[in-house]
């Protein structure tokens, strides 16, 4: 009776051997019928005070695209699955720490994780931090918000690139629109942090009034510590002055608390506040964004975007998804996906078939031009590395009958009007007359 | 004249804001000899409770004023739950080791918590606005205040005035003294240390999150706020001199008016000037403005 048993058990025991064997080899022939998925790092910042306006979105803007392309489901010229038919596997990882810590997730993901390539980063910090060691690695990098235009004008890059605009572009669109919305303007101001971003960011929009506008004085220039949530003295300061706009490019919390208090103070009521990255805050602000102010999107992102069957497409697909219109960091984020896919397919076509090498990537994606949610992209910049489009400002009212934020009197301005030449430092370009701008 | 009288105006709504987050703070430090990292997560704690009470009362159109005080009282149950748990659940452990190992417990817990605050609210942002929106406006030539920020000054002022009543004129204010200046005594006179020290821990989580609850209309609430109040509640602390009540009053008030002064006159130096305050002070008087120096015990 034992012995039966021993061998009743021995058979399933075998039979089950088998079987697994034989799903094994099932398995392996399935897995060597598929290629392996192109590996992406998408890095963003997933915790911190960057979460809530610029990393979750970008997150989600790359949750979503990567999705629509394993699925085919982009619209044409992007309806291939994947990166040239290949599905993509994503990894996403959080952007918050130290600039050392940013560069150790960079190594584990290039180096332990062994992606195909890593697209992400929205501080300037993080980008200078990780480019050398980019280059070092021979990783491919696509940068998809930072804005410092350092990392293409201070050395020639191989293997990173940032399709969307630097900070430049934003600024001197920023002066272009204050003046031609308010010809007469004799005193303006700046309420900046007090950080590279801040200070870049007052530093170009001041050079640009002063070759616009030579008779307008720059009145009180102002630069509160990051996060620093109370601005009594610095609305006090606007509200003595004579300045007839005030330019900002706080985010988030700063510039929410900063326009609340305005609010509540009367001074937007005073003077127009040209807000560089509000685009970002009109959904969650809504009737409390005061009526007047002058919005950005650092490009033509969100209500800015132009009117193509792509970006409506893209903004369905989100609403549908998350239940909110997606703000630039998620179009900063489709654009710099899509630039790997075109780079991608350019060099698999090249090649003649099968997955690219990473340097033939890289010589594929020098100088691309196509087309994203938001419009046109062309890397004109950093010896094909960097890319320009056009931009556009506008100025916000609530509407009321609606229920919904709304940008009107939206002004347009050419790539090639706010960007500066190929080969030509950014700061230079301003400071020196903002030469050879086609406007 | 205007702008005498704007940093006049804006000093005293900016020291209200610094005694506010700062008394919590010294008040544990006085009593527990606890210098309280977690007083940054208290502060957030108040400011998101405030904005979730915000959108619990003002969604159902109810009266503005009794909406600032269920905020206010939202917040300050937060604080007492949270003070509650974290006194007895792990600083009890840790009483009677070395400071540097209680200040490391403390940055500990604010760790925790600020991952604590993400897991409850997520990482998307929060307006509590309505009051200050509902308390309108008025004008000085130029200038336009806040009558918030004016209520912001009359509630730091007030509570000023009760922590030192309750300090002078209370039985428990006394014992509490008793404490601050020796623990050993105090205990060997029968005063019950342990429950001053829950006591204590708890009102001054309740202040923190007062501190975050009428800040909260001002601001966005948003992660991360709570790091900032931190560096800038111990700059305070350790202008007045760390434990002292009127301390963190007088030296809010130098570094309210200071910075108002920097910010209008020479904006440049406005970071710089409350650490620019405090490290001449301490130059002067290593132990803060109203702290003695005290004999080591042997």
């Amino acid at each position: 009776m034992v012995a039966d048993t021993c061998a009743k058990h021995f058979k399933i025991l075998g039979l089950t051997t088998v079987l697994m064997g034989v799903s094994a080899i099932g398995v392996q022939a399935q897995q060597a019928a598929a290629p392996a998925p192109v590996r992406l790092g998408i890095v963003s910042f997933l915790t911190g005070p960057a979460a809530s306006p610029f990393g979750i979105p970008g997150r989600n803007g790359a949750e979503i695209m990567i999705e629509a392309l394993n699925g085919g489901k982009v619209p044409a010229p992007y309806a291939t699955v994947g990166l040239g038919g290949t599905k993509i596997e994503a990894k996403y990882v959080d952007e918050a720490g130290s600039a050392a810590n940013v560069v150790t997730e960079f190594r584990n993901l290039v180096q332990r994780d062994k992606v195909d390539a890593v697209v992400g980063y929205i501080s300037s910090g993080s980008c200078l931090a990780v480019t050398p060691v980019a280059e070092e690695l021979k990783a491919l990098t696509v940068y998809f918000d930072c804005g410092t235009p350092r990392i293409f004008e201070e050395a020639a890059r191989k293997y990173v690139f940032r399709p969307s605009p630097h900070a430049t572009m934003d600024n001197t669109g920023a002066a272009r629109y204050v003046l031609s919305k308010k010809k007469d303007v004799k005193f303006f101001s700046g309420i900046n942090q007090n950080y590279a971003w801040g200070q870049d960011s007052w530093r170009d929009f001041l050079s640009a009034m002063n070759i616009l506008a030579p008779s307008a004085k720059a009145e009180k220039e102002l630069f509160p510590k990051l996060f620093a949530g109370e601005y009594g003295a610095e609305i006090s300061t606007l509200l003595t002055s004579k300045s007839q706009v005030v330019h900002t490019s706080f985010w988030n919390g700063d510039l929410e608390g900063f326009l609340y208090q305005s609010q509540a103070r009367g001074l937007s009521k005073r003077m127009p506040i040209i807000a560089t990255t509000a685009e970002a805050s009109i959904w969650r602000m809504r009737d409390k964004m005061p009526d007047g102010t002058i919005i950005g999107g650092r490009g033509p992102n969100g209500p800015l975007a132009p009117n193509t069957a792509l970006n409506k497409w893209f903004h369905g697909i989100y609403v549908d998804r998350y239940g909110t219109p997606p703000t630039y960091p998620s179009y900063q984020m489709a654009l710099a996906i899509l630039g790997l896919k075109v780079a991608w397919e350019k060099a698999q076509k090249t090649k003649g078939g099968g997955a690219p090498t990473t340097e033939e990537i890289v010589s594929a994606f020098e100088g691309i031009e196509y087309e994203a949610p938001s419009g046109k992209v062309k890397l004109a910049l950093g010896k094909g590395h960097q890319g320009i489009q056009e931009t556009a400002y506008g100025t916000y009212r609530f509407n009321k009958q609606k229920q919904t934020p709304e940008i009107v009197d939206v002004i347009r301005f050419p790539a090639e009007c706010v960007n500066p030449p190929s080969d030509v430092n950014s700061d230079d370009w301003v400071k020196g007359g903002m030469k050879g701008a086609k406007c | 004249m205007l702008t005498a009288f704007a940093i006049v105006a804006d000093g005293l709504v900016y020291a209200a804001y610094l005694f506010l987050v700062a008394v919590g703070l010294t008040l544990i430090f006085g009593v527990m000899k606890i210098l309280n990292v977690t007083h940054g997560s208290f502060y957030a704690f108040g400011a998101y409770g405030a904005a979730t009470a915000a959108g619990i009362y003002f969604d159902r159109s109810l009266p503005d004023a009794l909406g600032f005080l269920f905020m206010i009282l939202f917040a300050m149950g937060i604080g007492l739950i949270l003070g509650l748990i974290l006194e007895r659940g792990i600083l009890r452990l840790v009483y009677g080791k070395d400071e540097v190992v209680i200040v490391l417990v403390t940055y500990a817990v604010f760790l925790i918590l600020e991952d604590v605050i993400t897991l409850i609210w997520g990482p998307r942002s929060y307006g509590a606005y309505q009051p200050m929106v509902a308390a309108g406006s008025i004008d000085v030539g130029r200038l336009t205040l806040s009558n918030y920020d004016i209520g912001l000054v009359i509630i730091a002022a007030a509570l000023a005035l009760a922590t030192f009543l309750a300090l002078k004129r209370t039985r428990f204010g006394r014992l509490l003294t008793v404490v601050i200046y020796d623990r050993e005594t105090a205990a060997a006179f029968g005063v019950n240390v342990t429950l001053v020290y829950t006591v204590t821990f708890v009102i001054g989580a309740m202040l923190g999150t007062l501190g975050g609850a009428v800040m909260a209309p001002k601001i966005s609430v948003t992660l991360g706020i709570g790091v900032e109040v931190i560096v800038l509640a111990f700059a305070v602390v350790a202008i007045g001199g760390m434990g002292s009540i009127e301390g963190a009053l007088v030296g809010a008030l130098i570094v309210g008016l200071a910075r108002a002064a920097a910010v209008h006159l020479m904006p440049q130096i406005e970071l710089f000037i409350i650490y620019g305050v405090m490290a001449l002070v301490l130059a002067f008087r290593p132990f803060g403005l109203f702290t003695r120096a005290e004999p080591r015990k042997i």
